[in-house]
């Protein structure tokens, strides 16, 4: 009954992917490491049961053989907010921006280790099992307290500018996922700044020079070239 | 050693051999004659029956061209043979039905049959004669039936016109008897062709029956008939006697005789061409036709020059080898020419100059018997009345121009009288003789040697009518005036000769001086030429400037031949362009001034080297005349000559660096095959090996052992990894299909994301970084300058000993951003230095460095799609600096 009721509440999660390999690889590895797995080899198949199995994480692979995986996203988004987390592979960049764009919370960039995965799928499941973020933020010696805007390194506070600490804000109420440039200068300063990447690249520049030990080796603030930005 | 000799066969008679074989293995066709000694004989009956035989045996026969005079048996004959519909040309009004050759070329039967060899075609055709038709035919490798009479051949046209009083236009060149690969004798006895005549069998055309009424009578028909069974008889033996000769059969032939004719323009030369091709044909000996060019040749009028073109074209089609020399005197060029040829007999000509005229100057038959020592020397009479030669027609034209000189020099004999008759009290009437000598200088040296002479003449009447005692009369008192008159009269046409030809000399000198500088200037421009269109351009300035002509050149590509150069105003139709494609393909001049297509606008010489023909020369001269001279046309053949092998050249040297770059290519690719497969190998091996490992020998190893192995696994499979990654970076960057997302970007950035991404690798190695605060954002791909910059860490790590640390810094030097990245490693030997971003190259390092030779490779194609550059050098302090630059826009500064 306990192995029973267990089964239940373990984490359930959705792998979309068309390659045979993978699937057998991601069903031992996440088996094994208490969650529960339903397995789908196109995207039809997985938009079925992102409705029927009612995952907790869906793992999704852009490179599907009958719907794109962005469609996938898009569609599935269109009632759920279920964490995606994609897989991809190194040279498509564009690709991730896009999927980030329409609602995926992670990537992965394929090949990936277990411990990366493991990783990401706990940051997904924290998240949203989180409806109200959590106000305070502590990594190493960084500290960001959103409940009394405060922000401190090693007990020393931070002065930051507004727009600095919007920023900040915006990336920790997403710790540990990517948010693409557009998601942030949409956030921060409106729809009207899509075009003007430069002055977030400043804005993160200064944040770094205040919040890092060694700027040129970021601890916290960390660039996904060509896609985006991410708090750790 | 002499008996070895005559048994081996002679090399004359292997060389022939070798060109009856050739004729095999270039693909000719192969030619069959069927002979006859007059209409009505029938050839065609036979030539139908020989193709039925053959069709029977299942070869393609088809006919081209057969004429059957609506006679039935012969109908009946062609029933059931391919019949190709004739080409009906329109002339004047008239359809006149031709040989149609574009439709057998394209037909390409076996055996083709084309009645009328001796045909004239009609004007407009390709061709002029219907036997050049024939000679393409053959060249496509079609095997050729067709029918001529004797008459027809070009050596026996004048013997036939003795024999019958006809004389025949329509002539074949005998060389065609001689490749024919058989001639079949068509043959019935004259009473019995006579029998036919007068039962209504033999065609005969309405307008020229009475001509053929005094053809055909016994006696012309006996001769006939002797004349095509001797020819025919001459052939069979000479085949015997080529078998004999190659299966060195020693037999008693003579040796190989040569024989040498001579001509000169004049209007018998035609009928010493012929006498020495029967001449030759007797003998079985090779022989040369030749005309001396001598400074005389300024002299000649047009119409003579036409003429010696017109004896070496003939001498030509009857099987002569052609030659042109230049020479002081006749005599001495026909002797050397003779020496150098070996050649045994000189055939000359019988002079039928006045008999005054031999005392004055000894004729070049008695010059040449005089030196000819052993070679012999055959004259050959002109029998009179036998055409007398046709008059100089230019003489008319010149006529007007000639009375001009006689005027001048009348007047300048008069002038010379009035000085005399102004001096006359002061000079000695003997004195007054260099007074009139004077004059006749001038008239020679400004009117020529007649004008000269009359005022040599004019001068010692003048001398003796005024100033000769006793005046006013012819009469003379004093005798010895007499030894002044034949002196005076003497040392002027003495004078008036030699300046003449010292002025014709100068004349030729200088024609000559004309063609070697615009040869000269032509080989100039060309040498200077590097591309194809410098030595197109040359060619058409040269052309254009040294014969006053408009220039079209042909080049072939492939099959095609394309157009590719052409003077301003040169307009080509596709008639035109047709011919070109005829010379091309046929390798010989066609249009306008040769035998081919001659009514096309411009003629056109291939431009061929020994090995290949690459093109074609059209030109168009700015005279008709010009494209019938002999100087012009040589000059057109070295001009061609010279820009065939500069041509060639051209594309020797093209094709050599295409050849260099294949064979860099092919290396390139080898290195890639290479590296891949070691490459991808060596770490899948490793993984395969820890992985077979563990799936069989899992439960007795360590724990420490197993942890060893996947660790080994893992990093092997990450080294896969870069590596299948830096092959596709190479290929994109290879197919240009590299887009570049350039956005500022924060150096820092940049280097804080190349160092996240090596962060394994790094390790505990130092790694110092010096970036200035005040750096401005810099346009560039962060994700591919990324991938730079991992490159070079990574390239830094393998190379430089483990506890030396590894430098980054960032500076702007005015417009360019400048990133270095340093290691303290053995550095790159200094030739090494700019080869190290070749790809797959890889200095050698120590084992286990194995890195894909890609790397720097990469680097250098991602910097420079950003505009950039990439360097590396050796640093003073030992180990390698590598430098990028990018550009920064001045307003992002």
């Amino acid at each position: 009954m306990t192995i029973e009721k267990n089964f239940l509440n373990l984490p359930r999660i959705l792998v979309v992917d068309d390659e045979l390999a993978i699937r057998r690889f991601l069903h031992t590895v996440l088996s094994d490491t208490d969650f529960v797995l339903h397995e789908a080899e196109n995207g039809h198949a997985g938009l079925a049961a992102a409705v029927g199995f009612k995952p907790d994480v869906i793992l999704l692979d852009l490179g599907l053989p009958d719907i794109d995986g962005i469609e996938v996203i898009r569609r599935i988004r269109e009632w759920s907010q279920v964490p995606i987390i994609v897989l991809s592979v190194r040279e498509r960049e564009d690709d991730k921006v896009a999927a980030l764009d329409v609602g995926a919370d992670d990537y992965l960039t394929k090949p990936f280790g277990v411990g990366e995965l493991l990783a990401r799928i706990r940051a997904a499941l924290r998240r949203s099992l989180q409806e109200i973020p959590e106000p305070l933020f502590v990594s190493n010696q960084l500290q960001v307290d959103l409940s009394n805007r405060r922000v401190t390194v090693n007990g020393v506070d931070i002065s930051l500018t507004p727009t600095e600490y919007d920023i900040l804000r915006l990336l920790v109420t997403h710790a540990g996922k990517v948010l693409t440039h557009n998601q942030i200068l949409k956030q921060v300063w409106g729809i009207g700044y899509l075009e003007q990447p430069h002055v977030l690249r400043v804005n993160i520049s200064n944040l770094r020079r205040k919040l890092e030990n060694n700027p040129s080796r970021p601890a916290h603030l960390i660039t996904e070239p060509g896609v985006g930005y991410r708090l750790r | 050693m002499i008996g070895n000799d005559d048994i081996r066969p002679s090399p004359e008679a292997m060389l022939k051999l070798a060109q009856a074989e050739e004729t095999e293995a270039a693909g000719l066709g192969k030619l069959k004659i069927f002979l006859g000694y007059a209409a009505g004989v029938g050839k065609t009956y036979a030539m139908l029956e020989a193709a039925r035989e053959r069709k029977r045996e299942g070869r393609d026969v088809v006919a081209g061209y057969v004429e059957s005079h609506g006679r039935a048996e012969t109908d009946a004959l062609l029933e059931g043979l391919e019949t190709l519909p004739c080409k009906e040309v329109h002339y004047m009004g008239v359809s006149l039905p031709e040989l149609n050759l574009d439709a057998i070329l394209a037909r390409k039967p076996q055996i083709a049959l084309v009645d009328e060899l001796a045909h004239t075609n009609a004007p407009g055709s390709r061709h002029e004669k219907r036997w050049q038709d024939v000679e393409e035919l053959l060249a496509a490798g079609i095997d050729i039936y067709t029918t001529v009479n004797i008459q027809h051949f070009e050596s026996l046209s004048d013997v036939v016109a003795q024999i019958t009083g006809v004389v025949v236009r329509e002539t074949v060149p005998d060389r065609l008897l001689d490749v024919a690969f058989e001639i079949r004798l068509v043959d019935i006895p004259p009473e019995d062709l006579l029998q036919r005549l007068h039962e209504g069998k033999v065609y005969i055309p309405d307008q020229a029956a009475v001509a053929i009424e005094k053809f055909f009578r016994p006696g012309n028909l006996m001769a006939l008939r002797e004349l095509s069974l001797r020819r025919t008889a001459a052939r069979v033996d000479d085949q015997m006697r080529a078998y004999m000769e190659t299966q060195s059969i020693s037999g008693p032939w003579p040796a190989a005789e040569r024989l040498m004719v001579c001509v000169s323009g004049s209007p018998y030369s035609e009928i010493l061409i012929r006498a020495a091709r029967r001449l030759a044909d007797d003998l079985k000996a090779q022989w040369h036709t030749v005309y001396v060019e001598t400074p005389s040749l300024g002299r000649q009028v047009r119409e003579n020059r036409e003429r010696v073109w017109k004896d070496l074209r003939l001498a030509e089609s009857l099987g002569a080898h052609v030659a042109n020399v230049t020479a002081a005197t006749v005599a001495d060029a026909v002797i050397e020419f003779a020496v150098r040829h070996n050649v045994t007999k000189i055939v000359v000509g019988k002079p039928s100059r006045p008999r005054w005229k031999e005392m004055l100057q000894q004729p070049i038959v008695d010059q040449v018997i005089r030196r000819s020592g052993v070679i012999d020397v055959v004259v050959v009479s002109f029998e009179s009345g036998t055409a007398s030669p046709p008059g100089h027609s230019s003489a008319v034209k010149n006529r007007s121009l000639e009375m001009r000189g006689y005027l001048a020099s009348v007047m300048l004999v008069a002038a010379a009288s009035a000085v005399c008759a102004l001096v006359r009290s002061f000079l000695e009437p003997t004195n007054m003789v260099m007074i009139y000598l004077l004059a006749v200088v001038l008239a020679a040296v400004r009117l020529g040697r007649k004008p000269a002479i009359l005022s040599a003449l004019l001068g010692v009447l003048a001398f003796d009518f005024f100033f000769v005692p006793p005046q006013l009369t012819f009469a003379v008192a004093d005798t010895q005036y007499l030894i002044t008159f034949i002196a005076l009269f003497v040392v002027g046409v003495v004078i008036s000769t030699l300046v003449t030809r010292v002025r014709e000399r100068a004349e030729v000198i200088r024609v000559r001086e004309v063609q070697t500088s615009s040869l000269y200037y032509l080989s100039r421009d060309l040498a200077a030429a590097g591309d194809i269109n410098a030595i197109l351009q040359a060619v058409i300035k040269n052309v254009e400037e040294a014969l006053n002509a408009l220039v079209v050149i042909f080049l072939s590509e492939g099959e095609r031949l394309d157009n590719v150069a052409l003077s301003e105003g040169l307009v080509l139709d596709i008639k035109e362009q047709a011919v070109a494609d005829w010379a091309f393909r046929n390798r010989q001049p066609a249009g306008r001034g040769t035998d081919t297509l001659i009514s096309a606008d411009l003629i056109y010489i291939p431009l061929q080297t020994p090995g290949t023909v690459l093109g074609v020369l059209g030109v168009r001269m700015a005279n008709e005349l010009d494209y019938r001279f002999t100087e012009s046309r040589r000059l057109l053949d070295a001009f061609a000559t010279q820009a065939a092998m500069a041509i060639e050249r051209v594309q020797f040297s093209r094709q050599a660096e295409q050849a260099q770059i294949l064979q860099a290519r092919e290396n390139l690719e080898r290195a890639l095959l290479n590296s891949i497969s070691h490459d991808l190998r060596t770490p899948l091996s490793t993984v395969t090996g820890v992985l077979s490992s563990l799936k069989e020998e899992g439960a007795h190893l360590s724990d420490r052992a197993r942890q060893e192995l996947l660790e080994t696994a893992c990093s092997e499979a990450e080294r896969l990894n870069r590596f299948v990654g830096n092959l596709l970076d190479m290929t994109r960057i290879e197919a240009g299909a590299v887009r570049l997302n350039r956005e500022s970007c924060d150096v820092q950035d940049l280097v804080g994301c190349a160092l996240a991404a090596i962060e394994q690798r790094i390790g505990n190695r130092e790694i110092r970084v010096r970036l200035p605060d005040e750096l401005p954002l810099v346009p560039m791909d962060l994700v591919l300058m990324t991938h730079v910059l991992v490159n070079l860490l990574d390239n830094s790590l393998k190379y430089s000993p483990p506890n030396q640390p590894i430098e980054i810094s960032a500076s702007i030097e005015t417009t360019w951003l400048v990133i270095e990245v340093a290691d303290r490693g053995p550095g790159v030997a200094g030739h090494d230095l700019a080869r190290i971003f070749d790809k797959f190259y890889r200095i050698p390092i120590p084992e286990g460095a194995g890195g894909t030779g890609l790397g720097l490779s990469i680097c250098k194609g991602i910097v420079e799609a950003h505009d950039g550059k990439i360097a590396a050098e050796n640093r003073p302090v030992g180990g390698l600096k590598v430098v990028v630059r990018l550009p920064v826009p001045p307003e992002e500064k």
